[in-house]
């Protein structure tokens, strides 16, 4: 069952994620500003981001998020900030670093995997099986039985 | 009263349940036909049990009995009657007594359609899916129970939440029910044909249909659930990568796969111990996704009860089942000997490309799904896995999938060469290039992914009009017509899937690249402009609703000066639950959406408004609901009626009994 209860960020209020009064008026830096909170999570919500969420938490992020880009910040300080301030589970988009690395390289790797074990079956179908074949007996009990 | 007969027939069910577990098991090791011939009307009598339970819990809840827990938990007298029915299934108890009733109703159609199978093959079918009827019933009765009576019944309930309140939930869950359980069936045929060591054609052949049809529904229920979520939630998304969402989506990737691996057992007698597997793996996901959703062990924007110990049962069940399966396999899987000798490049070793694809997209999605958990487990890092990661890591597969489809639906069975399967799709290809480079100049400075989206939504497209051109054969244009009606409905329904899973392509890509979006405070009276549309917000006003309370904005929506609707979305409060939630009001079209969003009051006076102009939004769901209309066309072939019971060829020497 999808879509069931946003009940915490929900009660938490107001609908509508991103507020007016919030929106930058560069628009340059508002883009910015809605592409970096899409990969920031709302702490106290069920896995959305900051730019879906309603939550009063998510609405201080995008502030937080705005100031930093208005003060000058590029996009990497941003989230170097954020990360500090709320630790790696801030983050929508894992890094890749130390563990999360099997985390990125599982995709590559299976694929290798899967990709390399049906080249090897697709191979060995590609033989006839060797029980369809006749052994050497069979061979000359044939050559026998064609001699006649 | 009713309610009590409702609760014995569900406890009459879980010991039919066990016969129907153990008789025709033991029947069909012994070669004792009457212990065999149990199965049947074991397998009819749960489902009748189980039909009565149901109709009982719907009764209590439309005439609104409060000394029933569940009803008072989760229904009102206020409320509206189709959420009285629909809110039998809008809980934890209540959708898993649905879960057992479509459970028993596959082993009830198992019995019932299954004449032309062996008895012995059948008598195994349905007491594998007798006995994971056991497993849940058990979950049921025990951990869940719907029937549950309250010593004071207190004067009204306390309401449905309000989210649900919606057509949405009538629809959604029970197709996405039918598609989860109905893996089951193709579950059980795996592990009866393990049990009897035995898998050929025929089994391919029987086992097809039953996973289409389960393929078929879970597409329209993931469909119905995505379209949900977007006019529902308020700001228009269709997919969330939310661990709920990923665990409808692993199985459906699985049964994909399956469908077209069991046309290779079908047709060639070759990939079928992989193709168990497949069976296996995909109802072992519906498991784990009832285990994700109904646990709480990841956290998600669909929460459902969040009870640890119903998560440890259910934890349990998958374990047990899957485990046991793959076991059995793992014992079993040698004695399957494949037959058909094809070249790399065919037929066949398109399909295997397409499981490849589709295997490791799947397992990209568990992957990325519980991290999270593997993370803070093994690592201490408490992390989050979310949207960026999966379309990065997703999307390449898909895209993969898309190139190699048409090519390789072209290529006949055995050998096939690339340049001949390419011959008849130069053109498209050419065109579908011509397509991509055209949207790319018309959008000006904008991301790659329309373009691409769009070449590859035509080359799919483009690319089964000649599939299915290219089977009428030789000839003049109108006896090619005439034989392109009487093609076989299962080469229609590849096509025009093949066709639907283009158009989803295309969907998703236009509404990711093209959206635009306008946040805003207006006055009322106030007019703006949103792309091409004139936005005019006329009035706002305070309505009451039979259970809620909503603030209803009039809004006009002007298209090049021909005005087009008046759109009013709303904010409601469900004084009861304690609840607001968000209406949207949508403009469809063909090529765009108008999508309008009501806020809050502001301080100085007007209201938050949000406007969106959706590209293209309705053919993400219009192409899931072709790919589905595909299977069905499919399902509907003669062939998989007349045929459906004569074996091919005697098995020969495998059996490991």
């Amino acid at each position: 069952m999808k879509r069931l209860a946003l009940i915490l960020c929900l009660i938490a209020a107001p609908v509508l994620a991103v507020q007016p009064d919030e929106v930058l008026d560069n628009p340059v830096l508002e883009d910015r500003a809605r592409t970096l909170s899409e990969g920031l999570r709302c702490l106290v919500c069920r896995n959305e981001s900051i730019d879906e969420s309603n939550a009063d938490l998510a609405r201080d992020m995008r502030i937080l998020v705005r100031e930093r880009l208005v003060a000058g910040d590029s996009d990497e300080q941003v989230i170097a900030f954020l990360v500090d301030r709320y630790g790696e589970y801030v983050l929508l988009n894992p890094t890749a670093t130390g563990a999360n690395l099997l985390l990125w390289l599982a995709a590559p790797g299976m694929m290798l995997l899967g990709g390399g074990i049906a080249v090897v079956y697709l191979r060995g179908r590609a033989k006839p099986a060797a029980a369809e074949t006749l052994s050497d007996v069979e061979k000359e009990r044939l050559a026998e039985l064609l001699k006649d | 009263m009713i309610v009590e007969l409702g609760h014995f027939t569900l406890l009459l069910a879980f010991m039919v349940a066990c016969v129907q577990m153990i008789v025709p098991l033991v029947g069909a090791h012994r070669g004792w036909r009457g212990w065999m011939a149990m199965g049947e009307p074991a397998a009819t009598a749960q489902f009748i049990l189980l039909a009565f339970s149901f109709a009982a819990l719907t009764y209590a809840f439309v005439t609104s009995d409060f000394s029933l827990r569940l009803v008072v938990l989760n229904s009102h007298t206020l409320k509206p009657m189709i959420y009285k029915i629909t809110g039998v299934w809008g809980n934890h108890e209540g959708s898993m007594l649905l879960w057992v009733l479509i459970l028993a109703l596959f082993g009830a159609m198992a019995a019932w359609f299954g004449g032309n199978l062996p008895p012995k093959l059948r008598a195994r079918v349905i007491a594998v899916q007798g006995s994971i009827g056991v497993a849940f019933l058990a979950f049921l009765i025990f951990t869940s129970n719907p029937f549950l009576r309250l010593e004071v019944p207190p004067f009204d309930g306390q309401d449905l939440n309000p989210l649900l309140q919606d057509p949405g939930l009538a629809f959604h869950p029970p197709f996405l029910y039918i598609g989860y359980v109905g893996l089951s069936l193709s579950f059980s045929f795996a592990v009866a044909a393990l049990i009897e060591g035995r898998v050929d054609a025929a089994w391919g052949r029987w086992v097809r249909p039953w996973t289409l049809l389960a393929w078929v529904n879970l597409t329209i229920g993931i469909a119905l659930g995505s379209w949900w979520a977007y006019y529902e939630l308020g700001w228009g998304g269709f997919w969330f990568w939310d661990p709920v969402e990923n665990a409808s989506f692993m199985p459906w990737l699985l049964a994909a796969a399956l469908l077209h691996s069991a046309i290779v057992v079908e047709k060639r007698e070759a990939l079928k111990s992989w193709t168990i597997l497949l069976a296996i793996l995909a109802f072992g996901f519906s498991l784990l996704g009832a285990f994700i959703v109904r646990s709480g062990i990841l956290t998600s924007v669909h929460a459902f009860a969040n009870d640890p110990e119903r998560g440890v049962y259910l934890l349990a069940i998958t374990g047990i089942f899957t485990g046991g399966a793959l076991t059995l396999f793992a014992a079993r899987a040698g004695t399957m000997q494949a037959k058909g000798v094809f070249g790399v490049v065919s037929r066949e070793g398109a399909l295997v490309t397409n499981n490849v694809l589709l295997a490791v997209s799947c397992f990209v999605v568990f992957i990325g799904t519980i991290w999270p958990l593997v993370a803070e487990m093994f690592f201490d890092r408490k992390l989050s896995v979310g949207p960026p990661f999966f379309d990065a890591a997703f999307t390449p597969f898909m895209v993969a999938l898309a190139i190699v489809l048409p090519i390789g639906a072209l290529m006949p069975w055995k050998r096939a060469s690339v340049s001949r399967a390419m011959q008849p799709l130069w053109g498209v290809l050419a065109l579908s290039l011509a397509v991509g480079a055209l949207v790319w100049t018309l959008q000006t400075g904008r991301t790659i992914l329309a373009p691409i989206g769009a070449l590859l939504a035509f080359w799919l497209v483009a690319g089964a009009a000649v599939d299915i051109w290219t089977r009428t054969g030789r000839g003049d244009f109108g006896s090619k017509l005439r034989r392109l009606r009487n093609l076989p409905r299962a080469d229609w329904g590849k096509a025009v899937g093949h066709a639907g899973f283009g158009i989803t392509v295309f969907g998703v890509a236009a509404l990711t690249a093209w959206q635009i979006e306008d946040i805003r405070v207006a006055q009322i009276g106030d007019s703006y402009e949103v792309g091409n549309y004139e936005v005019t917000l006329v009035d706002v006003r305070e309505l009451e609703g039979p259970n809620y309370l909503s603030t209803m904005a009039f809004i006009d929506v002007i298209d090049n000066g021909r005005p087009l609707e008046r759109l009013t979305p709303e904010k409601r409060v469900y004084p009861v639950a304690g609840m607001p939630t968000t209406e949207a009001a949508i403009n469809n079209g063909f090529t765009r959406d108008v999508y309008v969003v009501i806020g809050d009051p502001q301080a100085g006076g007007g209201w938050a408004v949000r406007t969106f102009i959706k590209p293209y939004a309705n053919w993400i769901w219009a192409g899931s609901i072709i790919m589905a209309l595909g299977g069905l066309l499919s399902l509907t072939d003669r062939r998989f009626r007349v045929a459906a019971g004569a074996r091919k060829a005697p098995a020969q020497g495998v059996p490991a009994e």
